[in-house]
């Protein structure tokens, strides 16, 4: 297959951005779209020019490093799939294809397609846990917990922190990386105990780095790679009146 | 010289107990004045940063990735072992202490191993009440299922997903110390130098992956949990920033490299479908406790679909060599019968470099809609790199490197032979011999860092003062030059081929030679091929760019060119260890129905080299193995 690619370039974060466009000509259906991206890559620098920095690593759909914006949708638009996971018997011979990064107000890029997702971590850091110090804590089954509440608290969990969520929506907001992780611990007997000033810390921080608030529009789900329903936000939401209630 | 790994002496079942007892402690008010780097955030280094961050030490975490959740734990899928005996089938800690040695082909020690299956039980409790989603059944009690290489089921899951959730888990405990101020983060570094100074471990030299900048760190100790080193192998399940680079500066600084040539080699991944491929996807050996391994009886029908060929046909080749363990025979033993079958012309699929894995039977037994319960997201990702549907035809699965047993030579302690140096998780040698089992390398990175190191590092601890070296010593600044002249030498060279295309020669090179079956001969041959490769990468490299900026081709550089001298040992490794042991196989050392022959009387060490200088006979060490509360045997799974 031949492909045409526009793809985003920006030397840093002040530096101005403008989409470039290559050629990738040797494409086969096999390969995944980041194997595509080496060999144009690789070609870059054979012929001494800077080649396109992107962020990937396991390759396989579970670290959530890999962050691409392909024809407008984030990861690409094939359901639950990260663009590493990403294969190009998807698209056909003579395909123009536009990549751009993440773009969200408290993402800020580092260069060409990368960019920094610290604020997915200070999240995290506002209460995204349970307080427990390691040992001193009781055996496994001394707490039963139903498998619906188990299979639910594990639905929410396979959230991968990639960042398409926001990416996604139109007020860049962080509302389902937030819900996910309120959601898995609220729903377990072990995050009770903290729950109020989980949801109220971690929402305050998401606020406080520039991230918008929901307002419905449903982007975040069709674009996460592992499928977190937009129902935990409505209990994130849920959670946060608990939490304001005496 | 004969090395000692410092086991507490005595009955086993107490030692460590004993050992705890008898190591000293910091006193609490002490412990802030202490500063400890972790290197790398996996499973080893994220629990041990946070671990070490709650017991009130100074802690400085760094990681390559842009943050401390994306290290390679997380693409475990299987599940962790430990010794609960939930279900009631008989285990214990000494079944999985003995499991764990047998496994290992009888090259653990046996101390490190007890340890390991002692604390398996307290990890379950800690990542539960971190509120790990661990699966349960309908009685709310947690379940369990069963793994290569044991016959009780003591392998704790959450669906396919368990690295994932053990190390969001460990990520968590440690988002915690960074909020409470213990640990502070480092993301996007690599580590690129060990400063030693009088032969102590005193801190590091790293790369800021975005400015370019180097910089140094000191600590009173130092923590490397930096994973394996298979990607040596270009193609394997890593993700692809894995590398020896860590590990391979510290045995530069004189660490010993223990048992390099141990490699696992994962039977169940998805075969390679062409030359572009950048890495291997592994699919949870799991399946094969509803799949079954076959090829064709045939040669002529290898070519059919695998719907076309009657079951007389089929050669089920693992029920019918390990009629006991069956499709559950650990991983070096089902890799090498794959290869066999392929070797023997019976392979399926592109290249015939693959046998089916099929799930008709359990289908047809369980239902669909269970199988998928149990698997479904694996079945998704074969779907999605392979574009055909497990359920309705069988996968094709082929072995690819996985893991690295062997790695830093440590004590039992965890710390290496230059003191203030500790290694944990899959970047030590300790615990998996030569062979891990399936659902045991989560259990090490989170026994090492949740249990072992918060214990072992006080004893070193209380024998050093607190910020005695710090980075205005000179040896900080000349391993800041050193590190900085290597970055330059390898942007000048100005040659022709890229870091892709050297990784890929010295990737065929190994996995031809010194992969799944080694010989005298092929071994030869990789240590003629390696040196040539290292000579052209340091003669004909080509890196774009600056070292003073956001550079990714620079990155896999200086990874290859720590590759290219440690895939020289690891060859060396597998070429004086005259015999066959878990994933080292010598053609050369087999039984007549080619199971791997052991030789107690002359390998029963583990084999620490010493670095000697680039393309220079590395020195051996040796520790000898003692096998006081298991008896050495043939390895069966008859």
């Amino acid at each position: 297959m031949k492909l045409k690619l526009h793809v985003w370039r920006q030397k840093g974060p002040n530096a101005p951005g403008k989409l470039e466009t290559y050629e990738a000509n040797h494409v086969s259906p096999d390969q995944s779209f980041l194997e595509m991206l080496d060999e144009v890559n690789e070609d870059l620098v054979k012929a001494g020019k800077d080649p396109i920095a992107f962020d990937h690593d396991c390759r396989e759909g579970i670290c959530g490093m890999c962050s691409q914006v392909i024809n407008g949708v984030p990861h690409g638009g094939q359901v639950r799939t990260t663009v590493c996971q990403l294969h190009m018997r998807k698209f056909k011979d003579g395909d123009e294809i536009f990549i751009e990064p993440w773009k969200a107000r408290a993402f800020p890029i580092i260069k060409d397609l990368a960019v920094d997702r610290g604020a997915y971590d200070r999240i995290i850091e506002a209460g995204g846990y349970t307080s427990c110090r390691t040992g001193g804590v009781p055996d496994g089954n001394a707490v039963m917990i139903s498998k619906e509440a188990a299979d639910n608290a594990m639905d929410a969990a396979e959230c991968i922190g990639c960042g398409a969520c926001a990416a996604s929506c139109p007020n860049s907001s962080a509302m389902l990386f937030t819900s996910a992780k309120v959601s898995q611990l609220a729903v377990l007997p072990q995050g009770q105990v903290e729950a109020k000033r989980r949801v109220t810390a971690m929402l305050d921080e998401a606020k406080a780095l520039g991230f918008g608030n929901c307002t419905n529009h449903y982007e975040c789900q069709a674009a996460c790679p592992k499928g977190i329903d937009v129902k935990f936000i409505a209990k994130l939401n849920r959670e946060y009146i608990k939490a304001l209630l005496p | 010289m004969i090395l000692d790994g410092k086991c507490p002496t005595g009955p086993i079942e107490t030692s460590w107990d004993r050992h705890r007892f008898e190591t000293k402690l910091v006193n609490p008010s002490n412990k802030r004045k202490y500063k400890i780097l972790v290197v790398g955030t996996g499973l080893a280094g994220g629990a041990a940063a946070a671990t070490l961050g709650e017991l009130g030490y100074n802690v400085h975490a760094f990681c390559y990735q842009d943050s401390a959740r994306r290290a390679h734990s997380i693409a475990a899928q299987g599940g962790i072992n430990a010794a609960k005996n939930y279900p009631n089938d008989g285990d214990s800690i000494y079944r999985l202490f003995y499991d764990t040695i047998k496994g290992g082909d009888f090259r653990a020690r046996e101390g490190d191993v007890w340890r390991l299956a002692q604390v398996s039980n307290n990890i379950i409790d800690q990542c539960v009440a971190q509120g790990v989603p661990f699966a349960r059944d309908y009685a709310g009690y947690l379940d369990n299922r069963s793994f290569g290489g044991a016959q009780v089921s003591r392998t704790f899951y959450a669906r396919g997903l368990t690295g994932q959730q053990l190390l969001l888990g460990a990520y968590s405990a440690l988002s915690r110390q960074v909020k409470a101020q213990t640990v502070k983060l480092h993301v996007r570094r690599e580590m690129l130098d060990l400063v030693v100074v009088d032969g102590v471990a005193r801190g590091i030299t790293c790369r800021n992956l975005i400015t370019g900048e180097i910089e140094s760190h000191w600590g009173d100790a130092v923590i490397l949990a930096t994973g394996g080193y298979v990607n040596v192998f270009y193609l394997s399940t890593n993700a692809m920033g894995c590398s020896v680079t860590a590990a391979w500066k510290a045995a530069k600084k004189g660490a010993y490299f223990a048992n390099p040539c141990y490699t696992q080699i994962h039977p169940t991944c998805i075969p390679q479908s062409g030359e572009h491929q950048s890495k291997l996807t592994l699919m949870s050996e799991s399946l094969r406790n509803d799949g079954r391994c076959w090829v064709p009886k045939k040669k002529e029908d290898c070519e059919k679909p695998a719907g076309q060929i009657a079951e007389d046909d089929r050669d089920y080749y693992l029920e019918r060599k390990y009629p006991s363990f069956g499709n559950l025979a650990p991983r070096d033993i089902a890799s090498r019968a794959a290869k066999e079958q392929c070797d023997d012309e019976r392979g399926v699929g592109p290249g015939k470099r693959g046998v089916y894995l099929d799930f008709e039977d359990s289908i047809k037994r369980l239902s669909e809609d269970t199988i998928r319960e149990r698997y479904g997201n694996l079945f998704e990702m074969y779907e999605m790199i392979t574009a055909e549907n497990g359920y309705k035809q069988p996968m094709r699965i082929y072995p690819a490197p996985h893991y690295a047993m062997g790695g830093l030579w440590v004590d039992y302690n965890c710390m290496s032979n230059v003191p203030g140096a500790f290694v944990l998780g899959e970047a030590n040698f300790s615990v998996h011999g030569a062979n891990r089992l399936g659902a045991s390398a989560l259990m090490q990175g989170l026994a090492d860092g949740y249990f072992v190191i918060p214990y072992t590092i006080g004893g070193y601890l209380t024998t050093v003062k607190p910020g005695q070296v710090k980075d205005d010593h000179a040896e900080f600044k000349k391993s800041k030059e050193d590190v900085q002249a290597e970055i330059s030498k390898m942007i000048s060279i100005n040659g022709k081929k890229t870091p892709a295309e050297l990784h890929r020669e010295l990737g065929k090179v190994m996995w031809n030679n010194v992969g799944m079956a080694r010989s005298k001969e092929s071994l030869t041959e990789a240590l003629k091929l390696i040196p040539k490769i290292r000579d052209e990468f340091w003669n004909n490299l080509k890196v774009s760019g600056s070292g003073a900026e956001f550079n990714q081709q620079l990155e896999n550089a200086g990874r290859l060119a720590d590759f290219l001298e440690f895939g020289e040992l690891l060859a060396k490794d597998a070429l004086h260890r005259e015999e066959s042991c878990g994933g080292h196989f010598r053609t050369e050392h087999q039984y007549d129905d080619g199971e791997a022959k052991r030789d107690d009387e002359n390998f029963c060490y583990a084999a620490a080299w010493e670095f000697k200088g680039a393309g220079k006979e590395p020195e051996l060490h040796k520790e000898p193995l003692k096998f006081d509360n298991v008896h050495l045997a043939v390895r069966s799974y008859k």
